[in-house]
């Protein structure tokens, strides 16, 4: 399934860190992320997933272990060259509001890097028009729903064209509706412009599109894999707290009335296609 | 409180809309210094003239305008008021016990009162025409000679915009406390003044750490974003100098000449 030519953008070599007066949160943990695949990790609270993110984009240090961005070193020297190539999207849409319109929150990132003004504005007007917010552009954040301002927030990502965009549980405090928005509006970003995608989620369902899953429980990965292997293993699913995807928990109620399926998981497509084959042989 | 006017945005783009907030701010004050010259009725009539041709220029229209602002006559009247009955000299007219009018403190009160008005009427404008956001760019640009000593302007202009776009998020969580700590059966606004002192508590203790959560989650996100110092950075938004800030500043000084010249 994995592209031989494709290299890792992203390589976390055993690691530890602590945040200061607790215990160790990461204890020699190591993993890669692949250029231009759409990654998610997946794990309880508290098992490391955001601060992990973190340590990738340097916003908190490490204390052993190396993480490489794209061949660069995460270091105090190259953090901010690492932070060009990265683009983070946090949960709370209200805390990373820094402009007072939305106009003006695109540009900051534009700004920091001291951008020519011209330039500035058609990169805001482009990036806007991508995530159909341009008409609001005169709108102050208090005037716009959750969903608008995380697609304000990816608006001013985009503007910055970076190779990687971490979305830290970016949809947890949006509506299903809003969530799929967002999810779909990345999709679409990530495959114009060749973005490699990490999506942090406690959602099984926006995990389960991904190219690939990483299990992170108690700073430990504990397993990689497709989303359909990691999905039909549910024991251990269960055993670190987290939730079937809806196909499993369909098919594990299929069983349970005695419908013989040789699958622990399917996705939509191939669930319905098989219900479909088996109305029909009956 | 619909139609109050003091302090709001009204969004448009008339001549005063358009020009820069530097200049209209450095207009401002200035104006209300020239308003503490005038001493004569001649030399106020230049300065309502001014004021009335001003508001047109804002595209409000009169009435709405003397609307919006009618909340506030009743502060005047009252200042108005004091002054009337306490000062002294002149021709006493009416007299009981400490209190009594006189020729002069009917004067000084007309003058107070119009000062009033004219101060307020040009704050308003200004307000109304100029976003937040103008009003704090135009505070970094009028302090910007303060770099020379090393005041950090920069810095400054950047806590003023963060501090603007938070005001209605605040707000808003303080209704939802407000509305939460209600349903837990916090009786807020009654009470004796010790009793409501203590009702705020509730309201207070959220709100705050409410706000130190947010400025902790946004300095990691301005961070993310690549934000190092409020100095090396370049700007979305320019107010320039334009013509129409001159003319503006021409028709404003030979009114103050005027004024200078008619005072008595």
């Amino acid at each position: 399934m994995r592209d031989p030519t494709m290299k890792d953008i992203i390589q976390v070599k055993n690691i530890s860190f602590n945040y200061s007066g607790q215990p160790l949160l990461f204890d020699g943990l190591s993993l890669d992320v692949h250029e231009g695949e759409w990654l998610a990790l997946i794990g309880q609270n508290g098992s490391g997933k955001s601060t992990l993110a973190r340590l990738i984009d340097g916003l908190n240090v490490l204390k052993k272990g190396q993480i490489f961005v794209d061949g660069l070193l995460v270091s105090d020297q190259n953090v901010f060259d690492i932070r060009n190539k990265i683009g983070m999207v946090f949960q709370n849409p209200e805390d990373q509001f820094v402009g007072a319109t939305v106009e003006d929150d695109v540009a900051f990132g534009l700004e920091n890097r001291q951008i020519d003004r011209e330039k500035m504005h058609q990169l805001v007007k482009t990036s806007l028009e991508n995530v159909n917010m341009w008409e609001f552009r005169d709108r102050i954040p208090a005037n716009l729903s959750g969903g608008q301002k995380q697609r304000v927030a990816i608006a001013g990502i985009v503007a910055l064209s970076p190779k990687i965009i971490i979305l830290d549980e970016a949809t947890s405090m949006l509506d299903p509706q809003g969530r799929q928005d967002i999810l779909d509006l990345v999709r679409q970003l990530k495959e114009k412009n060749h973005l490699t995608v990490i999506s942090i989620t406690h959602d099984i369902d926006e995990a389960a599109s991904a190219d690939r899953v990483i299990v992170i429980n108690k700073g430990q990965k504990i397993d990689e894999d497709i989303p359909g292997k990691i999905f039909s293993n549910t024991e251990q699913l269960a055993r670190i707290g987290l939730d079937a995807p809806y196909t499993a928990q369909l098919i594990a109620a299929l069983k349970r009335r005695h419908f013989d399926l040789d699958k622990e998981y399917l996705d939509r497509e191939g669930l319905i296609a098989w219900i479909k084959q088996l109305v029909s042989t009956k | 409180m619909t139609n109050f006017l003091f302090g709001r945005y009204l969004p448009g783009n008339s001549w005063i809309h358009q020009m820069s907030p530097q200049s209209k701010l450095l207009l401002s004050f200035y104006f209300v210094i020239v308003i503490f010259f005038a001493n004569n009725l001649v030399s106020y009539g230049v300065l309502a003239l001014l004021i009335i041709v001003v508001i047109l220029l804002s595209g409000v229209s009169i009435t709405f305008f003397l609307k919006g602002i009618r909340p506030l006559i009743w502060l005047i009247i009252f200042t108005v008021g004091l002054q009337i009955l306490f000062s002294s000299g002149g021709t006493i007219l009416w007299q009981w016990g400490p209190f009594s009018i006189t020729n002069l403190s009917l004067i000084n009160g007309g003058f107070i009162f119009i000062r009033f008005l004219l101060i307020i009427m040009i704050s308003t404008v200004l307000t109304l025409t100029t976003t937040p956001l103008a009003i704090a760019d135009g505070v970094q640009t009028i302090l910007k000679p303060l770099k020379r000593v090393h005041f950090p302007v920069d810095t400054l202009a950047l806590m003023l915009s963060i501090a603007l776009r938070f005001v209605p998020t605040l707000m808003d969580e303080m209704e939802t406390i407000l509305n939460a700590q209600r349903s837990r059966g916090v009786d807020f606004g009654s009470g004796s003044l010790t009793h409501r002192v203590k009702a705020a508590v509730p309201l207070l203790v959220p709100l705050f750490t409410g706000a130190i959560n947010h400025a902790e989650n946004l300095s990691t996100a301005m961070e993310a974003r690549g934000f190092t110092d409020s100095e090396h950075r370049s700007k979305y938004r320019i107010y320039r100098w334009q013509l129409k800030d001159t003319l503006s500043w021409i028709v404003f000084l030979v009114a103050g000449g005027l004024v200078l010249y008619l005072r008595k």
